[in-house]
């Protein structure tokens, strides 16, 4: 019965023909707010920005061509290259540590530990609040006449500095510390679901070889994990290229221009200095550095396996 | 605990001989690693119940030595920002009333789109599928002056429902996804057998899979609870001044440069920001953690 159903009820439907284009009617209608969103937000905004980035729009948005005069503007801007050159730390740091603590985390409760969930809830709760509240805790705590290093120094180690907020060279470091407490929690579920995927009699035979736990990890169960640190890797690198927020809070930017990002330049040259075209191209950089790192996974994720 | 240990009985590097030393190195860096991430939760509110005094003398990992409430009463209703002294309290209702329709318009939105992707199919759904998934990746700065402009010509720019549709916007690729894995993973009999029954898109929809689907519903609430109610960049492009939500107000309030810094009423402001969604976090548990990692890991 159920196996001569499918092609069954195909055949059938030719007596209630005129239902077809009905109901394909009903679940396009219902698909209309995301065709909306897909085709007018998600395409037509991105190409807007982008075709407008070659214009010389400053407090509305005009259609005089002026080619790359904005991208050239835009590099030659010391504001700019701070932040690009402050993302690019910030991000291969965070890449790098996230994944490395994310994983470690994961590894540790895998361990068939008891207090499992109470340890999980402890790490993952900061992800649970904004990047708002994150970055002032962290103010807060590294702010150095009450802080951290008035801590330290209190116990008698005078000289101790420790205040990254306030010193231009290691500023954007300081952000770090807030972001890989606040993230690296969900790093740890994505893998620890990684982990959980690996099969049982995987472990099993490696114990019956002989194999130690470390080696089983690095040599066994990390290339089976591929998968999930590309997917993770595209997240974080998604994440890290919108950072915006936290720096907000924790340093508006400061000192001076040491802890600058793309993001916010984006958003004060739209919102605040009216140079509407000027933001436009450097939020298209931003579009590009995401396309660099997404199409490449696009490609290995889906190229592969697409079901007709 | 209880359902980690069904399927993974014989795991772990040889239990019984090594157990007492396994478990005081194991037990010892996780408890420590805890202590660490739970610390600035802890200043926050060791802070912010102390006073001005105690805290320009004091140590900040210390607990407060009087206790006073004095700084939440005025976070909460005459904390300043620019001429409005009211406190966080005007900042609290702006977000509830932006978080609640967006929650529920983004939900009811996408899962309808996710039922229509899974189960009825037709010509380009998945191309626009496709396209929703990558756009989820591209930064919104990109997307951000089309939508203002959009919004103008709508007449909601810097209204709340403006910024309700920006929510449902920016959240629908993340909760269709989450739908129609679910609504994929339901038995497809059952939707045949309303279908043989003569239930069209919407009975089937509202009769069949809405009463099945409460588990997914729940953890989208709980993904756009928390997401909304933390958006910060959202709140201060698409609303007025008079309409921004907690944590602009937050940051506001906090990072002002007139006036002495009140540390106090800082960090009891700042807790009170975060107290919805750690409430929703702590008290959902295992549904939070399964709606972050939903769309994620299934790729």
């Amino acid at each position: 019965m159920t196996t001569s159903e499918n092609p069954g009820s195909i055949r059938r439907s030719a007596s209630r023909a005129p239902f077809r284009p009905f109901r394909n009617l009903s679940a396009k209608f219902a698909a209309i707010p995301m065709i909306l969103t897909a085709l007018v937000v998600f395409v037509g905004g991105t190409l807007w920005t982008v075709v407008y980035s070659f214009t010389n729009s400053r407090l509305l948005p005009k259609a005089d061509w002026v080619g790359f005069k904005q991208y050239d503007r835009l590099w030659g801007t010391r504001r700019w290259q701070v932040s690009i050159e402050n993302l690019m730390i910030f991000g291969v740091c965070s890449l790098v540590l996230s994944l490395i603590i994310g994983f470690l985390l994961a590894a540790l409760l895998d361990q068939k530990i008891r207090f499992e969930d109470t340890f999980r809830t402890i790490f993952l709760y900061p992800f649970a609040m904004s990047f708002i509240v994150t970055g002032l805790a962290w103010q807060w705590i590294l702010n150095p006449s009450l802080g951290v290093q008035n801590v330290v120094r209190n116990l008698g180690w005078e000289s101790f500095v420790f205040d990254p907020l306030n010193t231009s060279s290691i500023a954007i470091y300081g952000i770090l510390i807030a972001a890989l407490w606040q993230g690296t929690g969900f790093i740890m579920c994505l893998m620890l679901a990684g982990l959980r995927g690996i099969d049982e009699d995987i472990w099993k035979a490696a114990r019956v070889d002989g194999i130690p736990t470390w080696k089983t990890y690095v040599f066994i169960v990390i290339p089976m994990m591929r998968p999930v640190f590309i997917t993770t890797l595209v997240i974080i690198a998604a994440g890290i290229v919108k950072v915006y927020d936290l720096v907000v809070a924790q340093t508006s930017g400061g000192p001076g221009i040491a802890s600058e990002v793309p993001a916010k330049y984006v958003y004060e040259k739209m919102f605040q200095s009216q140079n509407l075209a000027q933001g436009f191209a450097a939020s298209t950089m931003m579009l590009l550095a995401v396309l660099i790192v997404l199409i490449p996974w696009a490609y290995l994720e889906f190229g592969g396996k697409r079901r007709g | 605990m209880a359902d980690t240990s069904t399927a993974r009985d014989p795991n772990g590097p040889k239990p019984k001989r090594l157990l007492s030393r396994r478990n005081i190195f194991l037990y010892g860096t996780l408890g420590l690693i805890a202590c660490y991430y739970a610390l600035p939760l802890y200043v926050m509110i060791v802070t912010s119940l102390k006073g001005m005094p105690e805290i320009r003398l004091g140590n900040i990992f210390s607990p407060p030595v009087e206790v006073t409430f004095q700084p939440w009463v005025k976070a909460w209703a005459e904390a300043c920002t620019g001429l409005n002294c009211d406190g966080l309290s005007r900042g609290f209702l702006n977000s509830v009333i932006i978080t609640v329709p967006s929650v529920l318009l983004s939900i009811a939105i996408a899962s309808v789109n996710g039922y229509a992707l899974a189960n009825w199919r037709f010509k380009g759904a998945n191309v626009f599928f496709t396209i929703l998934i990558f756009g989820a990746f591209i930064p919104y700065q990109v997307m951000i002056y089309p939508l203002v402009i959009i919004l103008r010509e709508l007449g909601l720019y810097s209204s709340l429902w403006g910024l309700v549709l920006v929510h449902t916007i920016f959240g629908m690729p993340i909760l269709t996804l989450l739908f129609r894995n679910y609504f994929t993973s339901l038995p497809e009999e059952l939707f045949k057998a309303a279908r043989v029954d003569g239930a069209g898109f919407w009975g089937i929809f509202l009769k069949i899979m809405l009463p099945m689907s409460v588990p997914i519903f729940v953890v989208a609430v709980i993904l756009q609870i928390t997401g909304i109610w933390n958006d910060f960049l959202f709140g201060v492009i698409y609303t007025k001044p008079a309409n921004y939500p907690m944590t602009v107000q937050l940051n506001n309030i906090v990072n002002s440069v007139q006036g002495v810094k009140e540390y106090n009423v800082n960090m009891a402001a700042t807790i009170i920001t975060a107290l919805v969604p750690l409430t929703v976090y702590f008290v959902s548990g295992r549904l939070f953690v399964r709606g972050i990692a939903a769309g994620a890991v299934k790729g």
